[in-house]
């Protein structure tokens, strides 16, 4: 092995070790479970080390530096069949290594507080690593199977973790949906590699991506397309998003890393990575845009009727991953990929701080019991919360910078990834398919660019600012703020850090237009898209520098329009009253949003309950009364004659004689008659 | 080796003599243990010093002579490419399935442990014997053992279970008798001097063809047989009521061995015998295999009893097995005898840990659990273990099992209609959706029954029989060519001869002497005929 292929090896095999360290130890030991330090510290490094290779990797390589490929074994060879256990870093991948293992370790090292008290600490961390053994197998993989393994691993983890606290039902509940609506997605993900390999004969990306003329248009479409839904299950997107709000059950870290900074957006890694195909299907791109836009706006508009803290971040988590579907339908990949950076720093940041809310919250519930105060409230709910910013300084500071970063006001990060974003796809309003459509899907970004801007300040300041509501809300709670503490170092420190990736990550891609309009020549100051240059299939983009500045400033107006309304009506911390404003103002519709557009119902309904009512019903009926039914008959069938025949053989000799004597008879008559 | 091989079969039934010599219940269990560690330990040489190049060849072959002059029925013992796997994890379970039984069971041990022995036997027969009639013989052996296992230590509607058990295989297992004896007698006219032959060498080779009319009524009297054994949608309604009553050991013995002398079956005598009849009625076959994974998997989400949602999970996961045959190629039929493992792994897992909780709890309904995760930890992950293999996860066995039959069966000539995957594959979400819910059903939420919170965690014995098969699932799931390597050369080779001797066959058919459903079916035409006349 040379050092390439030890390093890389290294880096998808130490969090393995860390999980089975701590899960084997902490399975078999009772005395290693309560070691707790020694038990964060191996989680930690298991992540740690593989970043520090990473950064590496990435120093050396340069943006036209060919991919280090490791081949560790031959995985499945059957017939003309073959897949290799071997990974792949290239320009692409070791970006989302960075991400993986980067934000991945802090929020391992932000754990190590939040978790603390929790009794099953020991399998927290065994899980989160295992979690990242998957995600790398899924950045890292060469080929389309063992991509597969990390997108189902993910998935398992995603599952454990969503119900790690699976004593209450709703927790392990909201882990087995998550995990069948991936099944769904995974289903079609299945087809579409059975697709390709007939058609190639590997599933190999390079071999995919330099045979793509192999195979024939209607397929590419099918294989695109059903690689599209593999991706909306896990990257939650429209048809199958309803997993990802109720997979805030599991604790806020894994929030945190599995449900805003990594997993979810495994199937933009999974489009990028096969770009060069999905270009070649103008058809797929379109319904890509279409479904990431419409997901985006659908989102937006349930986020800002939410009062749980986490289920607004979630429902915008999955309204920005609609943003990064819609810049892949648009051609623009690098963007995407931006954008995947970003919201993992300001994504990460926001469920940390929430994390850290909530905290603080349950420390509160707790010292009022303490005093013998039977005081029940949700920690999450905002309506409780209010005025916080005097308490937490730090996670108030660090919540707000994630705030302005996703409200998209410049030069935070979120502004350039999600402003790079609507101009490629009004740039893909002249690419010669479906030209008015991106414009419409355009303004659906710019609409939803301000609802983020508004639904995002809508939740910092109703958490934030004004009065504690809680000693209002409920008597016995009065003085109830001296439990209001800011949170431990372990915490903050990976909030401030977050923070300060927030406000500099943006400048990864900054537009080259910025400076070519006063040099007068082609500038490639967008650093991202350099990097990216040789691994996705951008669209060109084709417009005027006047466009150009035209679509920022249109973008910076409406999130500062957003930022503006809310302060309007949510700055005093007035979150109720302006509620019921709003609610007055938009009626039906407002109606329509609280209830999440009634999606659960639907399919609870259409789908869920009508399949096991019949199965039940019907179908496990049908096999017991019809299909072993039948069986019974035959077998009573010939019982049946048995009996009858029993009759028979009675062992008398002069009835047999006399049948003998009957028969003599008939035969003899038949012949002579 | 050729003698390690008869010992290794035949050493359960010395573990019989001995248990009733002593006539001692402790040493009844020791000696059980003793005999079936030492017969898995003894047909260890056997896998290593198979010849993978040669799997295609016999090896180990021990040939007895004929019975009769002219009546080429003999003692024909050996083990090829795709016996070796199935032989091997026979002997596996062997004392698995002994140390399963250990506290379990309190009555009339000897009786017990005996069937135990003697159906190990009868299954290593099975898979080893290369002579119809002798497989045959020893097909029918298992059943014994097996009806008395259900028939007097099952649960409580024992006699109802075993006695549709024993007279549904019986019934197939007698039509195909006719078949075999049929088959024995056209075979022997084929070679000069002779007057009857099961030899399988011969049967399945090239100079021996049958031809196509016969093959419908062959097939189709083996194909019931071996659907029935399976069990193939919808022949399948013995087995819920045969797993429910069945002590745990039975149960095991039942998925992971028995059911495979079905699958086994399929592949071994109907396809090579068969290849024209395999090939035309493999639509139908197939079809039924996904209206099985589909119907077993949608019965399965609404059982109330554990066990029998197991069950019915084989019926599902047994449906892939068949799809996988009927592709009639290398990836498919290699994915079917890999997952043939597999379900023997995985579901004969979940049979041992539901019988686990059930020595603790005597009850197999979900609704009695609920939250016991907590109390019991390691129980939590082994059944985790074995249900996330059920429900292939890539990483563990079952998932390498059912990509390779779904990839394979998408590129099959035989089933061109990219349907049977397309539906095929739901199962994959279902079997996700009626696993996991019973799993949440049964470990998480808060714990519903005060006497569940003084379960037990597993003890050594316990842990000890499930680690071997768990090491199986993951070296499975990450190495998978370790095991199909075994089976690679015979399956293709076979593959090619059967498709061969099927052209030949097909293209020597004369549609005048063929009726006219029988020239229809097998797509002989006139001009065919004629062209091949005068060439």
């Amino acid at each position: 092995m040379d050092s390439a292929t030890t390093l890389t090896s290294l880096i998808i095999a130490l969090p393995l070790l860390g999980f089975l360290v701590n899960g084997l130890l902490g399975l078999s030991s009772k005395s290693f479970r309560q070691r707790k330090a020694l038990i964060g510290t191996i989680a930690n490094l298991t992540v740690f080390i593989p970043f520090a290779i990473a950064v590496y990797f990435f120093i050396n390589m340069g943006q036209d530096s060919a991919p280090i490929f490791a081949e560790l074994f031959t995985w499945i060879k059957v017939g003309s069949f073959s897949v290799d256990i071997a990974y792949q870093l290239d320009q692409l991948s070791i970006l989302m290594t960075l991400v993986v293992t980067g934000v991945g370790f802090l929020i391992h090292l932000y754990s190590v507080g939040y978790m603390w008290e929790d009794e099953g600490y020991w399998k927290f961390f065994a899980y989160l690593n295992l979690f990242i053994f998957a995600m790398l197998n899924l950045v890292m993989a060469d080929n389309l199977l063992l991509l597969f393994l990390g997108w189902e691993g993910v998935g398992l983890c995603s599952y454990l973790l969503i119900g790690f606290w699976y004593t209450d039902m709703a927790n392990s509940a909201a882990g087995s949906k998550a995990f069948w609506y991936n099944r769904v997605g995974d289903f079609a993900f299945l087809v579409a590699m059975f697709l390709t390999f007939q058609h190639v004969g590997s599933l190999d990306f390079d071999v995919i991506l330099s045979s793509l003329e192999a195979i024939p248009a209607d397929d590419k479409f099918w294989i695109a397309f059903l690689m599209f839904i593999g991706a909306t299950g896990k990257s939650a997107q429209i048809p199958l998003f309803v997993w990802l709000p109720d997979a805030m059950a599991g604790p806020t870290s894994v929030s945190a890393l599995i449900h805003a900074a990594t997993m979810v957006t495994s199937g933009i890694y999974l489009i990028s990575r096969m770009s060069e195909m999905f270009v070649m299907s103008p058809e797929v791109m379109m319904i890509i845009a279409v479904i990431g836009a419409l997901t985006a706006l659908v989102a937006a508009t349930i986020a800002l009727t939410q009062n749980d803290i986490k289920r607004v971040l979630a429902y915008s988590t999955v309204s920005q991953l609609g943003y990064m579907f819609l810049a892949l339908g648009s051609g623009a990949f690098t963007a995407a990929m931006f954008h995947v950076v970003t919201h993992a720093f300001f994504k990460a940041l926001l469920f940390l701080g929430s994390g850290s809310v909530i905290h603080a919250m349950e420390h509160v519930e707790h010292g009022l019991h303490e005093e013998g105060k039977d005081v029940h409230f949700d920690p999450q709910d905002m309506r409780f919360m209010g005025g916080l910013k005097e308490y937490m300084p730090s996670t108030y500071k660090t919540f707000l910078i994630a705030t302005i970063a996703i409200a998209g006001i410049p030069p935070l990060a979120g502004f350039f990834s999600k402003d790079e974003i609507l101009a490629f796809t009004f740039n893909a309003g002249f690419a010669g398919f479906a030209e008015p459509l991106y414009m419409v899907l355009w303004g659906v970004g710019i609409l939803t660019a301000f609802l983020t801007a508004f639904y995002m300040f809508r939740l910092t300041f109703g958490t934030f600012n004004g009065g504690f509501k809680l000693p209002e809300k409920i008597s016995e709670a009065t003085g109830a703020e001296k439990y209001l503490h800011e949170s431990p170092k372990t915490m903050t420190i990976p909030l401030w850090t977050l923070g300060g990736l927030s406000v500099v990550g943006g400048f990864l891609g900054v537009p080259n237009f910025l400076l070519s309009t006063f040099t007068h020549q082609e500038e490639h100051i967008n650093l991202l898209h350099n990097w990216l240059y040789n691994v996705t299939a951008d669209y060109g983009l084709g417009l005027s520098h006047s466009v150009e500045w035209i679509l920022m400033t249109v973008s910076i107006l409406v999130a500062v329009g957003g930022v503006y309304t809310a302060y309007k009506m949510y700055g005093s911390g007035a979150t109720e009253e302006s509620d019921a404003k709003l609610a007055d103002r938009f009626g039906a519709l407002y109606e329509t949003w609280k209830e999440k557009y009634s999606l659960d119902e639907f399919y609870e309904g259409i789908v869920v309950h009508p399949t096991v009512k019949w199965s039940d019903k019907g179908l496990a009926k049908f096999d017991m009364k019809i299909i072993d039914g039948i069986v019974n008959t035959v077998g009573g069938v010939v019982r049946l004659f048995g009996s009858v025949f029993r009759y028979i053989q009675t062992g008398v000799t002069s009835s047999y004689a006399l049948a003998l004597v009957l028969g003599v008879i008939l035969v003899l008559s038949m012949l002579i008659l | 080796m050729e003698l390690l091989l008869n010992l290794v079969i035949y050493l359960p039934l010395l573990g019989i003599a001995g248990i009733l010599a002593l006539r001692n219940d402790k040493a009844t269990k020791w000696i059980s243990l003793a005999a079936t560690s030492a017969t898995f330990l003894l047909s260890l040489p056997l896998l290593f010093s198979f010849d993978v190049a040669n799997s295609g060849t016999v090896q180990y072959l021990t040939e007895g002579s004929n019975i009769m002059a002219g009546l080429d029925i003999k003692y024909l013992i050996g083990l090829d490419g795709l016996s070796l796997l199935l032989f091997m994890l026979t002997t596996l379970m062997g004392p698995i399935v002994i140390l399963s039984s250990w506290d379990s069971i309190k009555k009339h041990l000897a009786g017990y442990y005996s069937m135990l022995l003697l159906l190990q036997t009868a299954s290593m027969g099975v898979f080893a014997s290369l002579d119809l009639i002798v497989f045959y013989v020893f097909f029918e052996l298992s059943l014994i053992p097996m009806y008395f296992l259900i028939g007097i230590w099952g649960g409580k509607n024992r006699i109802h279970a075993t006695v549709k058990f024993f007279v549904y295989t019986l019934v197939g297992s007698l039509i195909m008798l006719v078949g075999l004896i049929y088959t024995g007698y056209d075979a022997g006219a084929a070679i000069e001097g002779y007057k009857f032959t099961t030899d399988w060498r011969f049967l399945s080779g090239s100079e021996y063809q049958i031809g196509l009319v016969e093959q419908t009524y062959l097939f189709l009297s083996f194909a019931l047989a071996f659907c029935i054994k399976v069990p193939l949608f919808p022949f399948h309604t013995w087995l819920p009521y045969a797993h429910t009553e069945a002590p745990t050991a039975g149960s095991v013995v039942l998925a992971a061995i028995m059911l495979k002398m079905g699958t086994y079956g399929l592949l071994r005598i109907c396809l090579p015998l068969f290849p024209n009849a395999f090939v035309e009625f493999a639509p139908y076959l197939a079809t039924l295999a996904v209206v099985g994974i589909i119907y077993g998997a949608l019965v399965a989400m609404v059982q109330k009893d554990v066990k029998k949602l197991v069950a019915y999970s084989s019926v599902s996961h047994l449906g892939f097995v068949v799809l996988g045959l009927f592709a009639f190629n290398t990836i498919a039929v290699q994915g079917a005898l890999i997952q043939m493992i597999n379900h023997g792994l995985s579901t004969g897992a979940l049979f041992l840990i539901v019988g686990m909780i059930y020595d603790r709890t005597h009850t197999r309904e979900i609704e009695d659990y609920g939250g016991i995760a907590k109390v019991v930890p390691v129980f939590a992950v082994m059944f985790m273990i074995a249900t996330l293999a059920s429900i292939g996860l890539p990483g563990l066995n079952g998932f390498i099992g059912e990509f390779l039959i779904l990839n394979g069966t998408f590129s099959s000539e035989v089933l061109p209609q990219n349907a049977f995957v397309v539906f095929a594959a739901l199962g994959v979400i279902l079997a996700a959706v009626y696993m996991l819910w019973m799993y949440q059903r049964v470990m998480f939420g808060p714990i519903k029954h005060e006497e569940n919170k003084k379960l037990v965690d597993l003890n050594a014995r316990e842990i000890g029989l499930l680690v071997p098969l768990v090491i199986f699932m993951v070296w499975i799931g990450i190495r998978p060519t370790d095991f199909t390597q075994y089976s690679e050369v015979q399956v293709q080779e076979l593959l090619e001869s059967s498709n061969e001797k099927r052209v030949a066959i097909q293209q020597s058919a004369d549609s005048e002497d063929l009726p006219q459903w029988a020239s229809n079916l097998y797509d002989v035409t006139d001009e065919l005929a004629s062209k091949i006349k005068n060439q």
